[in-house]
């Protein structure tokens, strides 16, 4: 397992072949993007907040969580924090394991407890000034679903 | 003998306040440490509200969790990472 939350950007092609390099069944992996939207509402930039310490023992403890429920060979979690531009990537979740069953259903639980559990915040930049981001009820109803 | 107590995101900027340094209370847990930030009026009565999550030495905790002298106690909104 590795973990970083990093201010540079990723390389996802990189990952995903260090990820496989093992001879691993199944490599399944996410990447969020910055969301640009569209009107009055475009999204021009996004600053992302975090708890240093905490916030890399919660993706430890995901991560953890995902490793007692499942066999898995590898995991990858970056998770960039500063300002970024829409467009820009912002997390990448990596798995791999003997099959893909396996590593998707991982992949998907890690970002469904990071998006509920790990200390990130977001203030999103538009032309009518910044905000920070609410909470969306929906988020933790997908975590709920792995209980 | 006190406690680090932390802000962040939407409500450190309400607070205009990151850390801060409070003498352990006599109801030495969360919601006493809650009550006594929440009695200060104006934007910290934010506090009363169970959106603000609390992590105590960096872990997620209950209101009745017991603080000791040098814990590091943080309050935020929910998260919205990813």
């Amino acid at each position: 397992m590795s973990i970083s939350v990093q201010l540079a950007d990723f390389d996802c092609g990189a990952e995903i072949a260090a990820l496989g390099a093992a001879g691993v069944g199944a490599v399944a992996s996410f990447v969020g993007v910055v969301r640009g939207g569209s009107g009055a509402e475009r999204v021009l930039a996004m600053s992302l907040e975090h708890y240093p310490g905490m916030t890399e023992r919660a993706l430890a403890d995901i991560v953890a969580a995902a490793q007692q429920r499942w066999t898995l060979n590898g995991v990858r979690v970056i998770h960039r924090v500063g300002r970024l531009l829409a467009g820009e990537q912002i997390v990448f979740v990596g798995v791999a394991a003997a099959h893909r069953g396996e590593a998707f259903a991982a992949c998907e639980f890690i970002m469904d407890f990071l998006k509920t559990r790990a200390p990130f915040w977001k203030k999103e930049e538009t032309a009518q000034g910044a905000h920070w981001v609410d909470a969306r009820e929906s988020d933790d109803l997908a975590a709920q679903r792995w209980q | 003998m006190s406690l680090n107590l932390l802000y962040f995101a939407s409500l450190r900027e309400a607070l205009g306040v990151e850390r801060e340094n409070l003498p352990l209370p006599a109801e030495a847990t969360i919601a006493g440490v809650r009550a006594l930030l929440v009695a200060r009026g104006g934007e910290w009565q934010r506090l009363a509200s169970p959106r603000i999550r609390a992590a105590l030495n960096q872990a997620l905790a209950g209101e009745d969790a017991a603080l000791k002298a040098g814990d590091e106690l943080a309050f935020f909104p929910p998260v919205t990472g990813g």
